[in-house]
């Protein structure tokens, strides 16, 4: 019998742009980056240095605390950019690439033969670990430390994410590969399924795994909300949570002995062309997907530039066009910069081109309109007043502002009880989008998070 | 939240507010989520006060109405709306310039912005008051109340008082000749004496549905004397339809304060001695007199000094109306509850809260103690 959870709590943002289920390209970039700043609380270390020429899989540069956890280049090619921010903080790698990639090959028993010692040094060789995440704190884990289980959400409900469905469909084969090689390192391997399409997925007929169904508005993907439904965090506890995407690239790896970070990313949002989905190269560049944006724009919004977003406008981190896709993302999204005034906005009885999901306008008379949503604040910051709006679109038995508070009073025994172990930011981001007193709500649990890092460890 | 750099005029908050007001800011999102929805306090806060405009309506008709009635005149519906309205457009006057003077002034000490907070709590304070209230007492209220119920906690958000309900409180203690008693509920008859409802309820003297029913239809209306907003329930019916609908304020708040109010009602009728003493008081004419309507729906419901969470929120309503009726009914000092128990309610928020949020705090411990 397979777990049918339902879940009443949350919201599908309606921004208009959703990728449509079609290859428009392939990008080849000329440089692409790694980036030690998508991975938390990493401090790294560079292994290598301008001019250097590296295959696809040689290292990068690695953790500074664990050196066995490396990073690789995706692609073959020379070091060109070792890019730094304030207190010379290590922001990027960059590498050009070669026209031909040529991959380090890594010499692995066969997947059917490989016992756990030997997967888990594959993968800390290969630079795959960084593909897997621990919970609690959404961390890279530490490989001296067996997991409870590992969690795969087989979809991702957030606002224009990409169809793993669509664009996995070829990958089933590697994701078996994956699942069966990691399984002798893990003894319980859980699967997230989307209600809407568990018949007809491609993923249904993965074996060594437990399926569950999840049913419900975003973020019934996020696998933080499966997880707490199918078995909580306590403290204590590990587990570990890999991206589907990634999933297939570490099957790949074991498949073929090649560190092959191809992907594909859809790019979505009101101010793509045409919607769709790209090939590409972990880290690509955002240069690649330039030609796509459009000038298709609210009255307000006109002269606004365009916000490039590595990921999901809800927890996607603005890179800016010339930035790189973010090692654990698989969509791009492009809106507008709200850099604008508008005037009597808040005042107005009707506000047509805005979208909340508060009954205080009138967006409920109109629910399959889609908006052209842009990065305007819509107000200004506040305190906690409406305190019971967060519970209806968080699905977790949390009480989100309790939580809150008790991070911003740094009180690490109330953080604990309240349940930080079982949340990190991406669980909070519609809490945040939903907020009327426009409180950065993820950054507050991001704080929590390293306060608990800091003080555990 | 995060303290500006200060500029140099000492103007900077005012005028930032004053342009927020008429124009949404360029702010864009630096962390977190990139799209905001498009409601935020103003649209909040503005959705409360038009919640209000009936009963303020209703109000301003009903001064004039008592008015000419205690006058013995005899005004038309227009002139009267007239006299309303200007008896209480200088309470108006009173309650928004000292308090947004005070909020203006205390966000430019701390260098925050304005908080659209008092726009709801100044519409709110003149509805509460006797209408005859003189000006100089009415304006140490309000600034009683912003300062020391809401700016000392640090403004919107962080007080643990009904901000409105502390300048009733004030008047209340320190003035009462001008709060309670006959003679301060009708406009412009010196010495006339027209006792609200709820005051002739005390002594024994309440209208049943076999003797009285066209007065208990005029309290369900409000033509009875009283604070301007309090008096018509149909009013404050039209305002919680709005409040519910946009889900401004908890429907669980409102509906389980008239639950607490009928249960602890009921209890006073089952015990009541004799079916002329107060007690014996039909439970549900309780909800149309005095300020229990406009209490319920408009005061308790605060999300700010209510219980936050869904559990407490019964619990925390049931109270108020449970202690409003005790209030009423045994203690002849204070004809009126409402006010004292969402007061002692809002103290008790906190406690509620806590002990909900214990509860799930023991089955987190106790979960991982299973698995253990």
């Amino acid at each position: 019998m397979v777990d049918y959870i339902k879940l009443k709590q949350g919201l599908d943002i309606p921004v208009e742009g959703v990728p449509e289920t079609r290859i428009l390209k392939s990008i080849v970039s000329e440089t692409v980056a790694v980036k030690p700043t998508d991975f938390r609380c990493l401090i790294p270390k560079l292994a290598v240095k301008e001019g250097d020429a590296v295959k696809a899989g040689s290292v990068l540069f690695f953790d500074k605390k664990r050196p066995e956890v490396r990073f690789t280049s995706p692609v073959s090619g020379t070091v060109c950019g070792i890019i730094r921010g304030e207190k010379r903080k290590l922001l990027e790698v960059r590498v050009k690439a070669d026209p031909e990639t040529e991959y380090a090959m890594f010499d692995l028993p066969k997947p059917e033969a490989i016992t756990a010692e030997q997967v888990i040094s594959a993968l800390l060789e290969s630079g795959l670990w960084p593909c897997i995440k621990q919970r609690p704190y959404g961390i890279i884990p530490n490989p001296e430390v067996r997991p409870k289980a590992l969690y795969i959400s087989g979809f991702d409900s957030a606002p224009l994410a990409a169809d793993y469905d669509y664009i996995l469909k070829d990958e089933v084969e590697n994701i078996q590969t994956a699942i069966s090689t990691l399984s002798k390192v893990v003894s319980k391997i859980h699967f997230g399924l989307n209600a809407k399409t568990h018949a007809s997925t491609p993923f249904h007929k993965l074996s060594g795994v437990e399926f569950h169904i999840f049913d419900g508005p975003h973020p019934a993907g996020n696998v933080g909300v499966q997880i707490n439904h199918v078995c909580p965090i306590n403290k204590g506890d590990m587990v570990w949570t890999v991206n589907l995407q990634m999933l297939a690239i570490i099957g790949r790896f074991f498949a073929t002995g090649k560190v092959d970070m191809r992907k594909t990313v859809a790019v979505g949002g009101p101010r793509v062309s045409t919607p769709g989905y790209v090939k590409c190269i972990s880290g690509m560049c955002m240069s690649g997907i330039a030609d796509m944006t459009n000038d298709n724009v609210e009255q307000l919004q006109k002269g606004c530039e365009v916000r490039f977003i590595s990921g999901n406008i809800l927890t996607g981190t603005n890179v800016g066009k010339d930035g790189y896709l973010g090692f654990y993302d698989d969509c791009v999204s492009l809106i507008t910069e709200g850099n604008y005034y508008e005037t009597f906005g808040w005042a107005k009885i009707f506000r047509p081109k805005k979208y909340s999901f508060a009954s205080t306008y009138f967006s409920w008379l109109t629910p399959r309109k889609k908006y052209k949503m842009d990065s305007n604040l819509n107000g200004g910051v506040r305190a906690f007043v409406m305190t019971n709006k967060y519970a209806k679109v968080f699905p977790m038995n949390i009480y989100p502002v309790y939580l809150l508070k008790a991070i911003l009073a740094e009180d690490i025994d109330k953080m604990e009880q309240l349940g930080i172990y079982e949340v990190v930011e991406e669980d909070f981001a519609l809490c945040e989008y939903i907020d009327p007193s426009k409180i950065d709500i993820q950054a507050i649990v991001s704080k929590g998070i390293d306060i608990m890092i800091k003080e555990m460890a | 939240m995060e303290k500006k750099e200060k500029k140099g005029s000492i103007f900077d908050s005012t005028i930032e507010a004053f342009q927020s007001f008429l124009r949404v800011p360029n702010t864009v999102t630096r962390r977190g989520s990139h799209v905001r929805d498009c409601n935020d306090l103003k649209r909040v806060m503005i959705i409360v006060v038009v919640a209000l405009i009936p009963t303020l309506l209703f109000g301003i008709y009903n001064i004039g109405y008592q008015h000419n009635l205690a006058a013995g005149t005899d005004m038309g519906f227009w002139q009267m709306v007239w006299y309303g309205f200007l008896k209480i457009l200088p309470l108006y006057l009173v309650s928004y310039i000292v308090g947004l003077g005070i909020e203006f002034a205390s966000a430019q000490i701390r260098g925050h912005e304005v908080n659209e907070g008092y726009l709801v709590t100044g519409m709110i304070i003149p509805l509460i008051v006797p209408i005859n209230i003189p000006l100089w007492i009415l304006a140490l209220a309000v600034a009683f109340a912003v300062i020391l119920g809401k700016e000392v906690f640090g403004g919107t958000g962080m007080n643990i008082w009904n901000p409105a309900l502390i300048a009733r409180a004030f008047l209340f203690f320190a003035y009462p000749s001008h709060m309670s008693g006959d003679k301060v509920w009708v406009a412009g008859v010196d010495g006339y004496s027209g006792a609200t409802p709820l005051a002739e309820a005390a002594v024994g003297n309440f209208p049943t549905m076999a003797n009285g029913s066209d007065s208990i239809l005029n309290m369900f209306i409000g033509l009875m004397p009283g604070c301007p907003g309090e008096t018509s329930t149909i009013a404050i019916l039209i305002g919680a339809a709005i409040l519910i609908f946009t889900g401004v304020a908890s429907w669980k708040i409102m509906l389980s304060t008239v639950v607490g109010g009928l249960a602890m009602g009921y209890l006073c009728n089952a015990i009541a001695p004799d079916p002329t003493s107060y007690l014996a008081m039909p439970a549900w004419e309780h909800l149309i007199m005095g300020g229990f309507a406009f209490g319920a729906v408009f005061m308790a419901t605060d999300p700010v000094t209510s219980a936050q969470t869904e559990t407490g929120k019964w619990i925390y309503g049931f109270l108020i109306g449970a202690f409003t009726i005790i209030l009423r009914v045994f203690n002849p000092g204070y004809p009126e509850g409402m006010m004292l128990s969402i007061l002692l309610m809002n103290t008790f928020a906190p406690l509620i809260d806590y002990c909900v949020v214990q509860r799930n705090i023991k089955n987190r411990l106790k979960r991982a103690q299973i698995n253990q």
